[in-house]
Order: C-alpha cells, then sequence, then structure tokens
C-alpha cells in the first residue's frame, strides 16, 4: 500500500529516519556482523588480534557432546512448554469467549502472569516447587525423594517448563481471545439455527477460523522459549542439574562471559540466529500463504 | 450465548475457575509467604493463612537487595525505553509512509530484518559494541583510510572511544534499535485519509508542521499502547542489565532478585525473598491492572 499524497521534499525525509537507521546500524547490523566474524576466526590468547580458522569453530562447537545436550534441552523445552501454554489457553479462551455470566473476571485476570518478569515468576516458582519447603516438599513427605529439581534433571526440567508456561498462558489467552471475538457472531448463530452444538460449531467454525493465529502464536512461542528462558534458567537451576536445563541462550551466555570463549559463544549466536531466521520465514512465506479462511 | 447448556455451562465455569486459580495461586502464595516469619514459611505445608511479619519482611527485602535505588533505575530504564520506541519509531514510520526517495525500499527492509533477531542471541557482539559505541566507526575510518588521511593532514591520531557500560544510554538504546513500533505506525498512517494531508498542504503546512499537528495527536492510542507494551517489556528484561551493570549503582531491580535466593546452606529465608518477588512484581502489575485496555491492544497491534 502506497501514500497518493507525499511531501517532495525528500532530504527531509531521510532525515527522519536517519535517527532509527544510526541506532539500528550500530547496535543491530554492526554486532550481527561481528558475530559472524567472530565465529570464522580465533582470538589469540596472547593478543595479536584474530586469526581466520574458516568453519572449525563450528565444526567443534556442532562435535561437543555438550552443545547436542543444549540443542536437545532446548526443543525438550521449547515443544512441552509451548504445548501446554497453548493448549490450556486456547480452552481458556475459548470458553471465555461463551460469555457466561462473569467472564469479565476471567478476561482481566487470565493476562496478569504476562506482564511479570520471567526472574520475578521463578523465584516464586522456586519457592512453591521447593523440595524442603513450599508445597512440593508435602508431597517429598509422603513419597520421599520423589520431587528434587537440584538433583534430578527431569526435575528441573519440569520446573522451569511450569514457570514459563505459566507466564505465557496469559500471553496467548490475549491472542486467542481476540481472535475468538472476532469472529462474527452471526456466524455462530446461524450454525446454531441449523442445529450443530457448541462442539461441532467450535471444531467447524471457531477452530479454523483462527489457524492463523494458532501458528503464530507457535512461531512466536517457540522463538520466546529461547529467548526468555533465560531469567528463569538462571533464577531456577541455574543450567543444572549435571546440564539438564542448560538451554542454547544459558550456554551462549555461560560460554561467551563466564568461559570468555567469544569466538565458541558466536558460532552458536550465528546457529540460534538462523534457526529464528528460519522459523520467521517459515512463518511469513508458507503459513501466511497456505492459512488463509478469511 | 445462543442456546441454553446448563451441563456445559457448569462445566465452563469449574474450567474457568481452576484457570482462575492457576493464575492467580502464585501471587497468592508470595503474598502469604512474605508475611510469615522464618520458621513458618519452612513449615511443611505452609500455613494459608497469613503470617502477622509482612511489614517486617518487606523492609528486609528492601533493606537487603537495597531495591530503594534499584527500582527507581529500573523506572528510569522502562520509561526511557518507552519514550525512545515511542518517537523513534514515529519518525521513522513517517519518513517511510509520506516520502518518495531513492532506497526507502531498502531502509524498509533494513528495519524489518531487525525484528527477527532479539537481543538475547546476539548478545556477546552487542555487549562489546556498549563497551566502546564508536567502535564501529573507527574500523570503518581505518579500513576505508580515512584515519590514515586524517593522520597525514592533521597530525592527529584518530581514538573514537566512548564506552557505555555502567550507564543508562548503554541500557536504554540498544533496546531501542529494533523495528517493533514502526510497524504499529506505518500500519496506521497508511490509513490516514489522504484528504486530510492535501488539506493540510493546501494551507501551506510542511512536512514538520503536518507531523507535529496532525499525524502526532491522531496517533494518541497507538503511543499509549505501545508505550504500555515497551515500559512492561523494558522493565522486565534481565540479561541485558545483568551484563551492562557490573556496577551496583546501576543494578535494576529485576536483577537484584538474584541477591535474595536462599543459599544452600545457609537459612532458608524464603519469607524475605518472596517479599523482595512481591516488590519486583508490583510495578508492572499495576501498570496491567490499569492500562489494560492499552495493554492488550498493543500487545496485539505490535505483534501481528
Amino acid at each position: 500500500m502506497e501514500k497518493r499524497v507525499t511531501f517532495g521534499r525528500w532530504t527531509i525525509g531521510i532525515l527522519f529516519a536517519v535517527p532509527q537507521l544510526l541506532l539500528i546500524f550500530t547496535f543491530f547490523y554492526w554486532p550481527a556482523g561481528q558475530a559472524v566474524y567472530w565465529s570464522l576466526t580465533l582470538q589469540q590468547p596472547w593478543g595479536g588480534g584474530n586469526i581466520w580458522v574458516g568453519l572449525d569453530n563450528f565444526r567443534s562447537i556442532l562435535a561437543n557432546a555438550d552443545y547436542w545436550n543444549s540443542i536437545t534441552a532446548s526443543m525438550i523445552f521449547a515443544g512441552i512448554s509451548t504445548g501446554l501454554a497453548m493448549v490450556i489457553a486456547l480452552v481458556l479462551a475459548a470458553l471465555t469467549d461463551r460469555q457466561l455470566a462473569g467472564s469479565w473476571l476471567y478476561r482481566v485476570v487470565l493476562i496478569w502472569p504476562y506482564g511479570i518478569a520471567a526472574p520475578a515468576l521463578a523465584l516464586a516458582f522456586r519457592f512453591i516447587l521447593a523440595p524442603e519447603a513450599g508445597f512440593m516438599a508435602v508431597v517429598n513427605r509422603v513419597w520421599p525423594g520423589f520431587w528434587d529439581p537440584g538433583l534430578d534433571g527431569a526435575d528441573a526440567m519440569a520446573s522451569i517448563i511450569i514457570a514459563f508456561s505459566w507466564k505465557y498462558v496469559g500471553y496467548n489467552f490475549i491472542f486467542f481471545l481476540a481472535a475468538f471475538q472476532a469472529i462474527p457472531r452471526s456466524l455462530i448463530e446461524a450454525a446454531a439455527m441449523d442445529g450443530s452444538g457448541v462442539l461441532r460449531r467450535f471444531w467447524d467454525i471457531q477452530f479454523p477460523l483462527i489457524t492463523p493465529t494458532i501458528f503464530f502464536l507457535l512461531v512466536i512461542n517457540i522463538t520466546e522459549s529461547f529467548q526468555d528462558s533465560f531469567g528463569i534458567v538462571d533464577i531456577m537451576t541455574a543450567g543444572g542439574p549435571a546440564n539438564a536445563t542448560n538451554l542454547m541462550v544459558y550456554k551462549i551466555y555461560s560460554d561467551g562471559f563466564k568461559g570468555l570463549d567469544y569466538s565458541g559463544a558466536a558460532a552458536q549466536s550465528i546457529i540460534l540466529m538462523l534457526l529464528i531466521v528460519a522459523l520467521t520465514i517459515v512463518q511469513f512465506r508458507f503459513i501466511e500463504r497456505r492459512v488463509h479462511y478469511r | 450465548m445462543v442456546e441454553r447448556t446448563p451441563i456445559l455451562n457448569f462445566f465452563t465455569h469449574l474450567i474457568l475457575f481452576a484457570g482462575f486459580v492457576f493464575c492467580v495461586a502464585p501471587f497468592v502464595i508470595v503474598a502469604i509467604a512474605a508475611s510469615h516469619n522464618l520458621k513458618d514459611v519452612n513449615d511443611v505445608p505452609m500455613s494459608l493463612l497469613p503470617g502477622s511479619d509482612f511489614w517486617v519482611n518487606i523492609k528486609t527485602a528492601w533493606v537487603t537487595a537495597d531495591l530503594g535505588p534499584k527500582l527507581l533505575n529500573s523506572f528510569i530504564m522502562a520509561f526511557g525505553v518507552a519514550a525512545g520506541k515511542v518517537i523513534v519509531s514515529a519518525l521513522t514510520a513517517f519518513s517511510i509512509v509520506y516520502f518518495r526517495y531513492p532506497g526507502r525500499t531498502l531502509i524498509f527492509w533494513l528495519i524489518f530484518i531487525t525484528l527477527m533477531l532479539p537481543l538475547e542471541v546476539r548478545i556477546v557482539p552487542t555487549y562489546a559494541v556498549v563497551a566502546n559505541v564508536l567502535e564501529p566507526y573507527q574500523t570503518i575510518m581505518d579500513l576505508t583510510g580515512l584515519s590514515w588521511l586524517i593522520e597525514k593532514i592533521s597530525g592527529v591520531r584518530v581514538q573514537l572511544s566512548l564506552g557505555l557500560l555502567n550507564s543508562y544510554s548503554g541500557l536504554i538504546l540498544p533496546l531501542v534499535a529494533t523495528a517493533t513500533g514502526t510497524f504499529l505506525y506505518r500500519q496506521f498512517f497508511l490509513t490516514v485519509p489522504d484528504e486530510l494531508t492535501e488539506a493540510a498542504r493546501m494551507d501551506g503546512a510542511g512536512a514538520l508542521r503536518f507531523f507535529v499537528d496532525i499525524l502526532l495527536p491522531l496517533s494518541r492510542n497507538n503511543m499509549g499502547a505501545l508505550g504500555t507494551i515497551m515500559f512492561l517489556w523494558a522493565w522486565n528484561q534481565y540479561l541485558w542489565p545483568l551484563l551492562i551493570t557490573t556496577d551496583q549503582s546501576h543494578a535494576m531491580a529485576v536483577t537484584e532478585l538474584k541477591q535474595l535466593i536462599p543459599n544452600v546452606g545457609g537459612a532458608p529465608e524464603w519469607h524475605i525473598a518472596m517479599a523482595g518477588t512481591l516488590i519486583v512484581m508490583l510495578p508492572p502489575l499495576i501498570v496491567v491492572l490499569l492500562m489494560q485496555r492499552w495493554f492488550v491492544r498493543g500487545l496485539i497491534a505490535t505483534e501481528k
């Protein structure tokens, strides 16, 4: 879409874009380029600049069992938490959309979790799920040793999944509810007149009409599970126990800033960037074209 | 409601209520735990009746994590990011929509691509840039031979250096450098009728005049929505402040939470930790409550 009426003095026009261009050049394109450069070179320990090593950094990263462990952990985390957060939010939004008495309350309250900082809710859940105090301790009284995120990798993974899903149920709820409310009431009413029940109407009318939202949220949830998980991991498990929750962004952070391995961290960043770019392209190219019911 | 479905309605209420409990329970548990003393908070099971030490714990958490200045820092940063986004994105969108110049499509795509890569994935090199923001320009001058030329002519060796670690600008600017708001404004500007622009030009208004007197007042709703979302987003940042603020006087409230995690082997002071959590949770929660309409609108508009 283009404007028919524009202003003639285009030199002024460019000036308006300059602040943003300067910002994205300095803080986006330069660092992104830098990451590529670092991933292809190795910093010499005694100084004297970087030496070109080609794809060696990528080779050593991809040959590293820790890195594959981190990828697996990220995938498990992304898969389960996205699934949980989306299914719960979809059910709650569909039911809120039925607009029974009191539904305004759910519309207000169910979005609260998304406002909370990931580290703050992580600390809250760390207490709630603590094995010796809080609420899982009750379960541990009955079955001693049942739950210990500090020692058991699966328990630690479950903890960060619960914390992350709790936040993103709120987020998904907002979008699902908006999508449901955008469906014309007359459509639902006409179907009801024709004798279709609530479930039938959901599967044959509402669900197909919100598929664009579902795919959109799928991509956003997965990308967010790569980024927004950092605070949760750092507060709840610090990547442990035994690297069971060492997700990709957390590993980049600990390799780059704790291990001071810039080249390795840069190579990991590039791989993560490619992954996210691929997801975004899937969203724009594939999904936006295939899913069109309106 | 379209038809009478008493059984389904019953289950609807039941499930929604379960969802309500699921969302609210953590807040309630945090608040109750923050009101207990050391012994009660570690009771198994913890009593769900509030204890009497609420204000004592809040005060201890406030002092231990030094939350006063940290909350102020968080506010400054969040306001800075929100204001920066609201202003910079409006300017850019105006440029892209209302002018025709060579390279406009290129600029559009350059900005659009920034949506793809969040700060978290390019964290290491961005940190290096903030340690010396002029480094890109220095490198460019070195590579193009410009610094050599200047040294020959004036005898001055060009050494550009400006570190932004431990400063508000270092915290704020990289967070402003994405395209989130630009497309929100662009979509809106495209819906502004052309007749309005024509009328303004007829009355002799230039580009700047039109932007300030007509376009900006029209975009008040967008600004509210974008500002709310960006404020919350910036307030909740964790990794970036953690790296940039090594100096305590610039630390954020959210990063300070780490100080409150009970140490292994130390006294399990969960009541203090939960009091601190409550303090840090409260400002964004209040923003969500008061600005709900704008929050929802902003979220949906910026992402879609």
